[in-house]
């Protein structure tokens, strides 16, 4: 008894609170940088695709809402169509932990209704964003070890030259 | 006043009654979703017109535009029967409830407080037979709770207010309110009050006792097979049920249309309307309790509770006489 | 007042008859109601809200419910309509319809000769039925009262053994 008394006061107190909702259309609510909405691709600083088309978010994807081609220029890997539907995606984040290269990342965007469902399917040109994202520094062709044109192996930063196993010398 | 001035006097005042407890209704949804919103910090519908108080109308076209259906299934005459009860009774019940000597009392019973007590009890079977009708086990489920809660907290409900018949000696609810004059009832009944009005939450099926409708359990009980107008019916008769069980509060308990300053009118509508926002708090406060606690609550702890008062309001006036 | 009396002594007897006639038991119980209502309206016409709130109050609002409730749980369905219909055969209600007939003619001869008293107009209040329920009739309060109990104790019985069977 003494409980739902308690309660009763307690909710009635709630009259001098603040509300925690805003009147969304006019007033924008603040959204972390890290929430969880429409995905984007990003580009390294110097504006290279930063995708390698591993596969692994295709992978992760708990709905398997991902698909992506591989196709290869001079050693650099690179999505040929990267497709992501948006009528299934759940923007569970998964993608964007998997993925080795930051490629893939959630933005704090989540008005992207439509009158037409086939209009969620985004495709590469949609996705694509000409920015880095959240990780401004972070190239990943420049700390690893793949040869790319302007970049033999054992150039990347921080890395040692190839040794060459067949030589017995130290 | 001669014959014709008293009966379009009487008409003016049910046509008056009627029209302010139709739109009290029809606004009490809105006040109570604002209300609710600003329990949950949050605005509630604040959109179509200011305050968004013409989420009303919308609401009301809405219901009337609505296909009017009847599943086939259903026991057709019943099925359009029951809303028509619900509606029908407690806008009797209304009719007894003074809101001054002069305003909002239609019909001047000896045995008014035994009316609304009659109707509250046919209200039963607005539910009851819409459970029925509906064919449908769920609503099947939810009128039979509704029966059995309805009916054993019917019985707590005219308990209670023995106490306050005792000591107005009357059954008259003009009467009842002048007893009131120098102290409300609330003072020497509290007992008599809290399980009035809880077994008035209990008559009107509110939350936290909406047991007969359970949205989880029961996806909505009694009225799930219900659309359009004839949900309409049986919403507005569950408004109206709050107004009314608050205005009885009032009349019997808290002493009706006297105050201080203000006209008596006023009075009434002031104490009214707060009950009414107690009923919100609670919806906005507490959870639904389980169904065979609710009943034991109300046959082992309400029951005795106001044989309690009855016993301890007659030995008091016992005493007091003998002095 | 008299049209009032004459209107719902007629709607009583004609929901009694037409609860006596249908099959489906629901809607039965519903002319009952309907019945006992126009009983209600006619104890108020003749000068006893209180029976008249009570009757209401009681009997349509608690022990008619019950019935309902219990038609609902029973669950009859088109099978019992059915037989309800097989049972309505003029053989079976010709008997007793025909000695209801009797009854119904002799009270109209009696109603015709003046026999029967009009609504008086004496209003008897909801005092003088509690003080003739604890004065004059006390015995009789008792006696229900004695009944009561042993319904009371004997239904908590029933219900506790059950219980404990669980
Ligand atoms: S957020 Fe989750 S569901 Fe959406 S694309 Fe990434 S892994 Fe798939
Ligand atoms: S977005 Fe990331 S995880 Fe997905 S294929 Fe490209 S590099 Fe791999």
């Amino acid at each position: 008894m003494l409980s739902v008394l308690v309660t009763l006061w307690g909710t009635f107190l709630h009259l001098f609170q603040r509300n925690v909702t805003v009147a969304y259309p006019e007033e924008m609510p603040y959204l972390a940088p890290r929430y969880r909405g429409r995905i984007v691709l990003t580009r390294d600083p110097d504006g290279e695709e930063r995708c390698v088309s591993c596969y692994l978010c295709a992978v992760a994807c708990p709905v398997d809402c991902i698909s992506l081609q591989k196709a290869e220029i001079e050693g650099r890997w690179y999505p040929e169509f990267f497709r992501i539907n948006f009528s299934r995606c759940i923007f569970c984040g998964f993608c964007e932990e998997a993925c080795p290269t930051y490629a893939i990342q959630l933005t704090p965007d989540f008005e992207m209704s439509e009158y037409d469902r086939r209009n969620l399917v985004y495709e590469k040109e949609d996705l694509l964003i000409s920015g880095t994202g959240k990780y401004p520094d972070y190239n990943f062709y420049r700390v690893s070890g793949a040869a790319i044109p302007g970049k033999d192996k054992g150039e990347a930063e921080r890395e040692r030259k190839p040794i060459d196993t067949r030589s017995l010398l130290p | 006043m001669s014959a014709e001035g008293a009966i379009v006097a009487g008409s003016l005042n049910i046509v008056l009654g009627l029209a302010v407890l139709m739109a009290a209704a029809a606004l009490l949804t809105w006040i109570e979703r604002r209300l609710l919103g600003v329990w949950q910090d949050r605005p509630g519908p604040n959109r179509a017109g200011p305050f968004g108080v013409l989420q009303v109308v919308a609401d009301g076209i809405k219901l009337l535009f609505k296909q009017d259906w009847i599943p086939p299934f259903a026991d057709p005459v019943v099925f359009v029967l029951a809303p028509a009860i619900a509606m029908v009774t407690v806008m009797l019940a209304v009719a007894v409830v003074p809101a001054t000597p002069a305003i909002g009392i239609i019909a001047d019973l000896n045995i008014g407080l035994l009316f609304f007590l009659a109707m509250s009890g046919l209200g039963v079977y607005s539910v009851v037979l819409a459970g029925w009708a509906s064919n449908n086990k769920f609503s099947l489920l939810g009128g039979m709770r509704a029966a059995a809660q309805m009916v054993s907290y019917e019985v707590f409900m005219g308990l209670s207010v023995v106490g306050v018949v005792m000591l107005a000696g009357s059954f008259n609810l003009l009467e009842i309110v002048r007893g009131q004059q120098h102290m409300w009832y609330v003072v020497p009944q509290f007992l008599g009050f809290v399980v009035f009005f809880i077994g008035g939450i209990a008559e009107t099926h509110r939350l936290p006792f909406d047991l007969p409708e359970g949205e989880n359990e029961l996806g909505a009980g009694f009225h799930t097979e219900y659309s359009g107008m004839k949900f309409g019916m049986f919403f507005l008769g569950e408004y109206i049920g709050i107004i009314v069980v608050s205005a009885m509060t009032t009349v019997l308990f808290l002493g009706g249309w006297y105050g201080p300053v203000l006209p008596p009118v006023l009075w009434f509508g002031i104490k009214t309307g707060f009950l009414v926002a107690f009923f919100i708090l609670l919806r906005a406060a507490l959870p639904r309790p389980r169904y065979d606690q609710f009943m034991s609550f109300g046959w082992k702890l309400m029951l005795p509770l106001t044989l309690l008062n009855i016993l301890a309001t007659g030995a008091v006036m016992l005493a007091a006489t003998s002095i | 007042m008299n049209l009032t009396f004459d209107l719902s002594a007629i709607i009583a007897v004609v929901a009694t008859v037409m609860m006596l006639t249908r099959a489906s038991a629901v809607h039965a119980l519903l002319y009952l109601t309907v019945s006992l209502l126009a009983v209600s309206l006619v104890f108020f016409v003749l000068g006893a809200p209180f029976a008249a709130a009570l009757e209401v109050i009681i009997y349509a609002g608690a022990i008619m419910v019950l019935f309902v409730f219990v038609i609902m749980m029973l669950n009859i369905g088109e099978a019992a309509a059915a037989q309800e219909r097989i049972w309505l055969q003029p053989s079976t209600w010709i008997g007793p319809s025909t000695l209801a007939l009797l009854l119904a003619i002799e009270l109209g001869a009696v109603a015709v000769n003046g026999g029967i008293a009009r609504p008086a107009g004496v209003v008897v209040s909801a005092r003088q039925v509690g003080l003739g329920l604890v004065g004059p009739y006390m015995l009789a309060v008792e006696i229900a009262s004695f009944l009561l109990l042993a319904g009371l104790v004997a239904s908590f019985h029933l219900g506790r053994s059950i219980m404990r069977a669980e």
